[in-house]
């Protein structure tokens, strides 16, 4: 069974009691141990790969060489038979023999490792794709149990501090009338400040002889003298 | 990445934060270390962080199984599953017979990604309990 499907029926069964786990302790440990193995067996068939492309790049030198060289004595070989030098001409010939025998022996090898290192590519491929498929298996494994541990640590938490844990409704009204407190009390904060700002403004204003001025005790008494009058 | 890195960089951050909120962080001892972090004036819906080998779970409570209105149930999930997408940074989930919100990250989220995730995550559920209320006794 995958593990994706093993999560679900524990998950669906109920299974998720603090303390049961998941998937089984030792179960997870093979797991974990499999990805160790598929980590070293990716190590190896790089390494052998690495070791087979040195190989085959060699070959492939050593396959230019010879073809060069052929090419060089088939000239020579021409050349003498165009002097009329036949016996000269067939010990060229002998030495071309030996080096196309040589040339299908070292394209054999050559055809070899560039086979091993098409298949060491296909198994680095698929080992990488199965590795990266392990391990995302074992962090959906991790991630449950990890927050099945939380959940046992929040719960516990939460007897432990008598807190009383609300309903969803009542806690959002409680925000709500903290944030609606909380706005009342910068709006009269900000209330404050206007009219403590006019207010110095205005005491600013009067020392300057601006605006309305408090009637003077003179004033008041010229003000009866011209009634009088 | 660890919880108390998490926990220095918001208790740290006081009124600087880039989002605006005041965090405070509290790490709860368990299995497994949990951060319990709290936002000022949104104390009643706390998120909790963990770590894992690859990501970083932060994790709110929305309502209990106990709170569903069974008569609407299915058409709940069905919205909930169709929110996913849509919402942004954050998805529905259910841990035992609690439906919860989240957000995963990379463990090599920087601080601030984390700072915003928490920010997002909490407005999210704001908004989730407040437009899904109908669904709930």
């Amino acid at each position: 069974m995958s593990i994706f499907k093993k999560i679900i029926t524990a998950l669906r069964g109920g299974a998720s009691e603090a303390g049961e786990a998941i998937v089984d302790a030792n179960a997870t440990r093979i797991f974990a141990q499999e990805i160790r193995d598929a980590e070293n067996h990716l190590t190896k068939a790089k390494r052998d790969l690495t070791d087979i492309m040195a190989k085959q790049m060699q070959s492939q030198r050593e396959l230019d060489r010879i073809k060069r060289s052929i090419t060089e004595h088939e000239g020579y070989a021409t050349s003498a038979l165009n002097q009329g030098n036949e016996a000269l001409a067939l010990e060229v010939a002998e030495k071309i023999a030996t080096l196309e025998a040589e040339l299908a022996e070292q394209q054999q090898s050559f055809d070899s490792y560039d086979k091993n290192a098409k298949r060491l590519k296909d198994l680095v491929k698929n080992t990488e794709r199965q590795l990266a498929d392990y391990q995302r298996q074992l962090s959906m494994v991790k991630t449950t149990e990890s927050v099945q541990k939380a959940t046992a640590a929040i719960t516990d938490n939460f007897n432990n501090s008598n807190s009383k844990l609300l309903n969803a409704k009542q806690s959002l009204e409680r925000i709500k009338a903290k944030q609606q407190n909380f706005d009342d009390r910068l709006q009269a904060s900000d209330e404050l400040a206007n009219e403590n700002s006019d207010k110095a403004l205005k005491d600013k204003l009067a020392q300057a002889g601006i605006g309305e001025q408090q009637a003077s005790a003179s004033s008041v008494l010229d003000r009866l003298k011209s009634k009088q009058g | 990445m660890n919880i108390h890195y998490i926990a220095n960089h918001l208790n740290e951050l006081a009124d600087s934060s880039d989002t605006g909120l005041r965090f405070d962080s509290l790490p709860i001892t368990g299995e497994v270390d949990v951060l319990q972090v709290t936002i000022q004036t949104r104390e009643e819906l706390p998120i909790f962080v963990s770590i894992t080998d690859d990501q970083i779970l932060c994790i709110a409570y929305l309502w209990g199984e106990e709170e569903v209105r069974a008569d609407t149930r299915s058409e709940m999930l069905e919205a909930m599953v169709e929110m996913n997408i849509p919402m942004p940074l954050s998805s529905f989930s259910k841990i035992d017979d609690k439906y919860v919100i989240f957000g995963a990250l990379s463990v090599n989220s920087s601080l601030h990604d984390i700072e915003h995730e928490l920010s997002v995550l909490s407005d999210n559920s704001l908004e989730v309990i407040n437009e899904m209320a109908d669904y709930l006794i």
